[in-house]
C-alpha cells in the first residue's frame, strides 16, 4: 500500500489499478454482452439513433443454441478437454521425473543440461510447426487427436521440468535423506515423501499445462482439418469466420463457454497454485 | 548392541578434502560427541557413518561389518536432523510410523511403539497433529521420536538442539541425557557447542580442518589437551594464552613473558627442559588464576591491571592486561574490584598447561 498523501494514492495506485482491472475485463465483458445480444443489434451500424454497444434490453440465446445446433462445438469441446488432459498428463508425469532429477540426482552437468531443456523452451512454436508437420505426416498421424496430444509435449514438457526442477529444490534435501534412513528407497523416497510435499508445485505445473494446451491455436490449425477432429479455438475461428462473414454472436459465445473450464480449473486450485508458484514448503 | 569402526576415513569433496584419516572406535552403548567449529569435518563425518555421504577411502564397520557399499536404509541406524526434518504432509504418528511402516512391521506392532515412544517423550497428546502445528521443542521431540520407534543399533544426532532457545537447549540436553540411559542405544552427536559436548558425551572427539585433534573423556579433554587448539575450544570462559620464552635459571625452568615470569613445577619443568630456549604458549584456565595471598610462592605471582570487571552473580570474571597479554581470572563474587586496580595475582602450578608455540602440541 503506497502511503502519504491522497493524490499519490490515486496517481500511483488507484488509477493504475483500475485501468487495469479495465482493460483485462473488458473483452470478458464484451464477450458476455455480445453473447446475448441479438444479430439485429448486433450489426446496427454505429450512427444509428438508438445504437447501443454496451448493453441490451433483449437479451437472446439464440446464438448460444446456433452454437449447439448449426456446429460441432460439443464435439470441439470434448476433442479439446480430451487432448488438454492427456497432454497435460504426459507433460506431469515426465516434468515431475525430470525435474526431480535435475534438482536431486548429482549426475555429471545436470546444470546445463537443466538449462538446455529450458531453451528448448524457448524456440517459437511458429517455427518449430514445420518440423514437427513433417513428423506427423510421416507417423500418419495428421487429423487425428494423437498429433496434437504427442506435440504438445514439446512445449510442455521442458515448462513442467524447469518449474518442478525449482520446486523441489527448494524442498529441503533432509527430507529425504530422513525418509532413506528411516528405510525407504530412493524411488520410495520420492514417491512417499517428496512427491506428496512438492503437489502445490504439481497443480500449479499442471494448471498452467492445462491451459497452454487448452489455449492453443497453431499446432491445433496445421495438424487439424476435419471439422468434427477440431479444438475449439480452431473450430469457433475456423467455422464462425466464414470469408469476411463474422458470425459475431456464435464466435462470442463459443469463447465465452470455452473459457468456461479453464475458469472452473483455476478457482477450484486457486489456493494451492499461489503457493505453488511461491514455493512455500514449511517443515 | 552396536560397535561403530571408523578406519583411516577420507572424504573429498571434489578438491577440497574434509575429512583427514579419522580413527575411532565407538563402543557398544556409547554415547560420542563430535565438535568443532564450522567446517571441521564432523557432520560430514556422521553423513558417512549414515550413508548419505559417499566415502572417498577408508572403511566404516558396524558390529564388524564393512558398511561402506551399504545404502542408508539397510544400516538400521536413525538420524535426528538439525531442522528436524519432520514430514510436513504426515501427522506426528505419521512421522514416527513411516520408518517402521517402511520396514513392513505389523500394525499393532507400529501402534505399540509409537504410543511407547510418545509415552517416553510426552507427546501422546500431539499425535495426530500436523508439523507445522508444533512448537520448536515438540518438533524436536517427535524427531527423537521418529528415532526411537526405529529401535536401531545407532542414533546419529546432526546439531540437534542448535534450533532451539538457550532455555529450551538446556533443558532438551538433560532429556537427551537421561534418555540415552534410559535406551543404551549407540549414539554419535555432532555439535559444535563445548558444553553440550562436555555435558552429554561419555568421550568427546574434537575436530578441527578435518583432523581429529584429541578423543577423550569430557574431563581428560578439559584437564590434559592435547594441543593448544584442544585447550582454546574446550572450556568456558576460555583457556588464557600467553605467548613466553622458555629459559633456566639456577636449575629451574622458566617461562618468561613481558610482565610475567613463572618458575615451572616439577613435572612440566622436566618436560619442558628439552626446550629450553624455544617459544612456548603457556595456558592456564581463569578458574585457576586466583588473587595472590602470602601462602603463594612468589616465583608463581605477577602484577595485573583489571580493564574490565563482568560480574556473572556466581562468579567474577576479571579481563586483566599482563605485559602484551590479556589473562582472565574468575574469582569470588564477593570481592571488591573495580577497572584499572592494579592485582597481584597468582596461578596454580599444577593447572599450568604448556604448548609449544610452533607444533601447538602440549609439552
Amino acid at each position: 500500500m503506497i502511503e502519504g498523501a491522497l493524490w499519490r494514492r490515486w496517481v500511483f495506485y488507484n488509477i493504475p489499478l483500475i485501468l487495469f482491472v479495465f482493460v483485462l475485463l473488458f473483452p470478458f465483458y464484451w464477450m458476455i454482452i455480445t453473447t446475448f445480444r441479438p444479430d439485429g443489434e448486433l450489426y446496427r451500424p454505429w450512427n444509428a439513433v438508438n445504437y447501443m454497444p454496451f448493453w441490451t434490453n433483449n437479451p437472446t440465446l439464440e446464438h448460444i443454441f446456433y452454437l449447439f445446433e448449426e456446429t460441432n462445438f460439443m464435439r470441439w469441446m470434448f476433442n479439446t478437454m480430451f487432448i488438454a488432459l492427456v497432454s497435460t498428463v504426459i507433460s506431469l508425469f515426465c516434468g515431475v521425473l525430470a525435474g526431480y532429477a535435475l534438482a536431486r540426482l548429482n549426475f555429471p552437468y545436470a546444470g546445463g543440461l537443466g538449462t538446455a531443456i529450458f531453451i528448448t523452451y524457448l524456440v517459437p512454436q511458429t517455427l518449430l510447426f514445420i518440423p514437427l508437420a513433417e513428423i506427423i505426416r510421416n507417423f500418419r498421424l495428421g487429423d487425428t487427436p494423437w498429433s496434437l496430444i504427442l506435440t504438445y509435449p514439446t512445449f510442455l514438457i521442458p515448462f513442467c521440468t524447469w518449474l518442478m526442477m525449482g520446486y523441489f529444490k527448494a524442498i529441503p534435501k533432509e527430507l529425504e535423506e530422513c525418509a532413506r534412513i528411516d528405510g525407504a528407497s530412493r524411488w520410495k523416497a520420492m514417491v512417499y515423501i517428496v512427491i506428496p510435499v512438492a503437489v502445490p508445485g504439481i497443480l500449479s505445473s499442471g494448471i498452467i499445462a492445462f491451459t497452454l494446451s487448452w489455449n492453443e491455436f497453431i499446432y491445433a490449425l496445421v495438424f487439424l482439418s476435419s471439422p468434427d477432429q477440431k479444438t475449439v479455438p480452431v473450430g469457433v475461428t475456423s467455422e464462425l469466420i466464414r470469408g469476411d462473414v463474422f458470425f459475431w454472436g456464435p464466435l462470442m459465445a463459443g469463447a465465452l463457454l470455452g473459457s468456461i473450464p479453464v475458469a472452473i480449473v483455476y478457482s477450484f486450485f486457486v489456493e494451492h497454485y499461489v503457493s505453488g508458484l511461491t514455493g512455500s514448503v514449511k517443515g | 548392541m552396536a560397535e561403530v569402526s571408523i578406519r583411516k576415513l577420507n572424504k573429498m569433496f571434489d578438491v577440497t578434502h574434509v575429512v583427514k584419516d579419522v580413527d575411532l572406535e565407538i563402543r557398544d552403548k556409547e554415547f560420542v560427541v563430535l565438535v568443532g567449529p564450522s567446517g571441521c569435518g564432523k557432520t560430514t563425518t556422521l553423513r558417512m557413518v549414515a550413508g548419505l555421504e559417499a566415502i572417498t577411502s577408508g572403511q566404516i564397520l558396524i558390529d564388524d561389518a564393512v558398511v561402506n557399499e551399504v545404502p542408508p536404509m539397510d544400516r538400521d541406524i536413525a538420524m535426528v536432523f538439525q531442522n528436524y526434518a519432520l514430514y510436513p504432509h504426515m501427522s506426528v504418528a505419521g512421522n514416527m510410523a513411516f520408518g517402521l511402516k517402511m520396514r513392513k512391521f505389523a500394525k499393532p506392532e507400529i501402534e505399540t511403539r509409537i504410543k511407547r515412544a510418545a509415552a517416553i517423550l510426552g507427546i501422546e497428546n500431539l499425535l495426530e497433529r500436523k508439523p507445522r502445528q508444533l512448537s520448536g521443542g515438540q518438533r524436536q521431540r517427535v524427531a527423537l521420536g521418529r528415532a526411537i520407534v526405529r529401535d536401531p543399533k545407532v542414533f546419529l544426532f546432526d546439531e540437534p538442539l542448535s534450533n532451539l532457545d538457550a532455555k529450551l537447549r538446556v533443558q532438551m540436553r538433560v532429556e537427551l541425557k537421561k534418555l540415552h540411559e534410559r535406551l543404551g542405544t549407540t549414539a554419535i552427536y555432532v555439535t559444535h557447542d563445548q558444553v553440550e559436548a562436555m555435558t552429554l558425551g561419555d568421550r568427546v572427539v574434537v575436530m578441527k580442518d578435518g583432523w581429529v585433534q584429541q578423543v577423550g573423556e569430557p574431563l581428560e579433554l578439559y584437564n590434559t589437551p592435547a594441543n593448544r587448539f584442544v585447550a582454546g575450544f574446550i572450556g568456558s570462559p576460555a583457556m588464557n594464552f600467553i605467548e613466553a620464552t622458555l629459559g633456566e635459571s639456577g636449575g629451574a625452568v622458566v617461562a618468561e613473558a613481558p610482565g610475567l615470569r613463572l618458575a615451572l613445577p616439577g613435572p612440566l619443568a622436566a618436560r619442558a627442559r628439552a626446550k629450553a630456549g624455544r617459544a612456548v604458549t603457556i595456558g592456564i584456565r581463569p578458574e585457576d588464576v586466583h588473587v595472590a595471598t602470602d601462602s603463594d610462592a612468589p616465583d608463581l605471582c605477577f602484577d595485573a591491571t583489571v580493564e574490565v570487571v563482568e560480574q556473572l552473580g556466581s562468579e567474577i570474571l576479571l579481563d586483566t592486561r599482563v605485559g602484551s597479554a590479556t589473562v582472565v581470572a574468575s574469582v569470588e563474587p564477593t570481592m571488591r574490584i573495580r577497572s584499572n586496580d592494579r592485582l597481584r595475582l597468582s596461578l596454580k602450578p599444577e593447572r599450568l598447561h604448556l604448548f609449544d608455540s610452533e607444533t601447538e602440541a602440549a609439552i
